[in-house]
This record gives structure tokens, C-alpha cells and sequence, in this order.
């Protein structure tokens, strides 16, 4: 087991949303303010460690005809749990999120990983592999929320920071509103999925350069 | 009874064009961008999409308020709402395979596709917090379902085009595909003050 390979994979190489492109309806919904953010990323974080943790210790059990079958109970099951419990701890985040945490079930990272890497290997690998592909969804999806809040309320932190208002750093008027509603929502995630391509090529141009010049 | 079938109307308005469920709702993304690189496999994915929209929204009503609500299972919603979905995709897939062989062979590769569409799931939700009645869910199922074809079409035609033009190296392919659906989403922002009723 290697987790250091395991956390670059997840945030960077094998990024769910940026490289892998998978659960987009959420990335695009609700990346609106920080708060929404990290309470989506953390949730299917969760989610994914445990239904990956409960899916690799049961995956001699799981007959493979039925499994996707099973593994979408399983994932439904948390899902539920997860659902529950924000309506009763953080109702604020329950009412911002609406559907879109129910929907969790059919996210395809936690599908994907449930059947890419949870039936293959064990259990404590399961749950590093979650932790860090829930990390890179988590990140990615921050990365959404500031830029679009930023450039479209003007604030950073909303729902968090300075008692639910968030830092007004742009001042009013000037945001462009668009990127708050679902234009912005296409336009931000194209251009960041853009940004991180470049950025892999460019790294990947410089090892090859520090390689050429090692030999 | 005139302000049931305003209603109805009302209902597939806004689940056509006014809250269409891909570019202002953002239900069902996943296949958006999955099946939209040619046109006639955009109308294949749009069709199989809504003939199962329809049937699902109908049954997870049925279930709801014959099992769920009288045995005061509301909790269980999302775990039954899946189980529903997915039987039902595998009845329809059988069922088309035996009966109607062309319709299968139209739609055959994408139907185990739409289980995990947000879409379907969405709209059964979406019909429990509404409150909708049985029409009302079958017609707001419905009705989501051309929504979808109508952004899928109308999205694989701009993308054929925008797949062969050129832009920035790092812009190719998914980003590219990407802010052609934001300037979609745009211009259905316009539809946004449209109110009959």
C-alpha cells in the first residue's frame, strides 16, 4: 500500500472531477458559496470511506451478478444516514444542498470507486482510497465555490465567515451576478478543468526537461 | 377543475423551458456530456431518458403513498426511490427486448445508463417535496424528460460543430464542451420571465 501515491492520484493525477470528469451535477449545482462547498465535499468524503470500507470487507460475500445492485443499497443506505443527520445537526446546509445530498446516491465517483477499487483490494486501502478521492472532490469543489463567489457575490467564506455574510472584498455592483446562476456554473468549471490541464502539461514538461538534463 | 389543468400546464412550462432540468437545474449532467458528440445518439439518449422519466415518476409516486407514507417509511425515500429505478430499468429492458425489437435496438445501449441518471431520481424527489399528485408527477416527469432531449439535441449539434473548430490547446475537448453548454444555459436564462398563468 502506498499512500502517498494514493493522495497525489486523488488530488491531482487522477483528480474525480477534474481528470476523471464524474459527478458534475453537484460540482455544477451548488458551488455557489464556500459553506455549500466544503458541506458537499465532506459529506460524500464520509459517504465514500465508509460504503468503500463496507463494500471491500464484504466483497467475497457479494455474489458478481448482483453486485452493482448491491453496492447502490449500500451507498443508499449511507446516504440516508448522511441526509438525516444534517437535517438534524446543520439544517442551514440541509436547505442549501436540497436534493442534491439524496442525490449523492447516484453520484458516479462513489459508484466508480465502489467498483474500480473497493471490490479489488482491502479494507484499509478501501478507506485511504476514499479519504483521498473525497479529499480531491472536496478540494476541487472549493476551488469552484471561491472563484465563482468571488467574481459573483464578491465575498469569500459566505455562510461561514463573519457571522453568515462572508469578507465583502469586491464591493457591491460590481460582481457579475452571472456567475452565481447555472451559466456560471459551465463557465467556471470549463475554465478551471482548462487551468488544470495546462498546469498537468506543464509539469510534466519539466520533469521531462530535469530528466533530459540529468542524463 | 380550470386551475388543476392551469396547473398542469404550468408544470410543463417551467419543467420544459423555465427550469429545464439540464441547464438551470443541473439534473443529469453526467449523461449531458457523456452522449452528446453526435446528434442521433443525443435523440436515442433523449428518448430512452423520458420513457423511463415517465414510468419512474408513476411508480415512485405509487410507492410513496401506498407503502412508504401508510407504514410511516418516509426516511427510507431515497434507498426505495433507487431500487424502484433500477427494477424498473431492467423491466423496460426486457420488456422492449421481447416486444418491440426495433425500439430496443434504438435505445437498447443507453438504458442501463439511466439508472444512474441524476435526472431520474431528481424528478422523483422533486415530486415528493412538491407535493404533486399522481398527473401532476406523470406530467412533470414527463415533461423533464423532453426538457432533457430538447438541451441534449440542441447541445450535440452545437458540439459537432465546436469539436472541429479551434481553440486554445488546453481549452480542447471537455472545457470547450463545457462553455458552449454555458452560453446554452445563457441564452435559456432567457426564458426565466416566462409566465402564462
Amino acid at each position: 500500500m502506498n499512500f502517498k501515491k494514493q493522495f497525489r492520484e486523488g488530488l491531482l493525477t487522477k483528480n474525480p472531477v477534474l481528470v476523471q470528469l464524474l459527478g458534475m451535477c453537484s460540482v455544477l449545482a451548488i458551488t455557489t458559496s464556500l459553506f455549500n462547498g466544503l458541506g458537499m465535499g465532506l459529506s460524500v468524503t464520509l459517504i465514500l470511506i465508509c460504503s468503500n470500507v463496507l463494500i471491500s470487507a464484504l466483497r467475497k460475500v457479494i455474489p458478481s451478478e448482483i453486485r452493482i445492485a448491491a453496492y447502490i443499497v449500500i451507498i443508499a443506505g449511507f446516504v440516508t444516514i448522511v441526509d438525516l443527520m444534517l437535517q438534524a445537526f446543520l439544517p442551514a446546509l440541509s436547505e442549501n444542498l436540497g436534493v442534491f445530498i439524496p442525490l449523492i446516491v447516484v453520484n458516479c465517483i462513489i459508484l466508480g470507486r465502489a467498483e474500480a477499487f473497493a471490490s479489488k483490494n482491502g479494507v484499509l486501502a478501501s478507506a485511504v482510497d476514499g479519504l483521498c478521492q473525497g479529499i480531491g472532490y472536496t478540494v476541487a469543489l472549493c476551488i469552484m465555490c471561491i472563484i465563482r463567489e468571488l467574481l459573483g457575490s464578491g465575498t469569500f467564506g459566505g455562510g461561514i465567515l463573519n457571522g453568515g455574510e462572508g469578507i465583502r472584498i469586491i464591493p457591491e455592483g460590481i460582481p457579475a451576478m452571472q456567475l452565481v446562476m447555472p451559466v456560471g456554473g459551465f463557465l467556471t468549471l470549463g475554465c478551471v478543468i482548462a487551468g488544470s490541464q495546462w498546469l498537468m502539461k506543464r509539469m510534466e514538461r519539466k520533469r521531462k526537461e530535469k530528466e533530459a538534463a540529468e542524463v | 377543475m380550470s386551475a388543476y389543468v392551469q396547473s398542469l400546464l404550468g408544470i410543463l412550462l417551467s419543467a420544459i423551458l423555465t427550469e429545464n432540468f439540464i441547464l438551470v437545474k443541473f439534473y443529469g449532467i453526467c449523461p449531458f456530456m457523456g452522449v452528446s458528440k453526435k446528434t442521433d445518439t443525443a435523440i436515442g439518449m433523449g428518448m430512452a431518458v423520458t420513457f423511463v422519466m415517465a414510468i419512474a415518476s408513476a411508480a415512485t409516486w405509487a410507492v410513496n403513498h401506498y407503502i412508504l407514507i401508510p407504514l410511516d417509511l418516509q426516511y427510507m425515500q431515497t434507498v426505495a426511490f433507487i431500487l424502484v429505478i433500477a427494477s424498473i430499468v431492467q423491466v423496460v429492458e426486457m420488456f422492449l427486448k421481447k416486444a418491440i425489437p426495433s425500439l430496443y435496438q434504438a435505445l437498447g445501449i443507453y438504458l442501463p445508463l439511466i439508472t444512474t441518471n441524476c435526472a431520474v431520481l431528481g424528478a422523483a424527489l422533486v415530486n415528493v417535496q412538491k407535493g404533486y399528485d399522481f398527473l401532476q408527477s406523470v406530467v412533470f416527469g414527463t415533461c423533464g424528460g423532453l426538457g432533457f432531449t430538447l438541451s441534449i439535441v440542441l447541445f450535440a449539434s452545437v458540439r459537432e460543430r465546436a469539436d472541429k473548430s479551434s481553440c486554445p490547446e488546453s481549452f480542447k475537448g471537455f472545457p470547450i464542451a463545457l462553455i458552449s453548454a454555458g452560453l446554452l444555459a445563457l441564452s435559456f436564462m432567457g426564458f426565466s420571465g416566462l409566465k402564462i398563468f
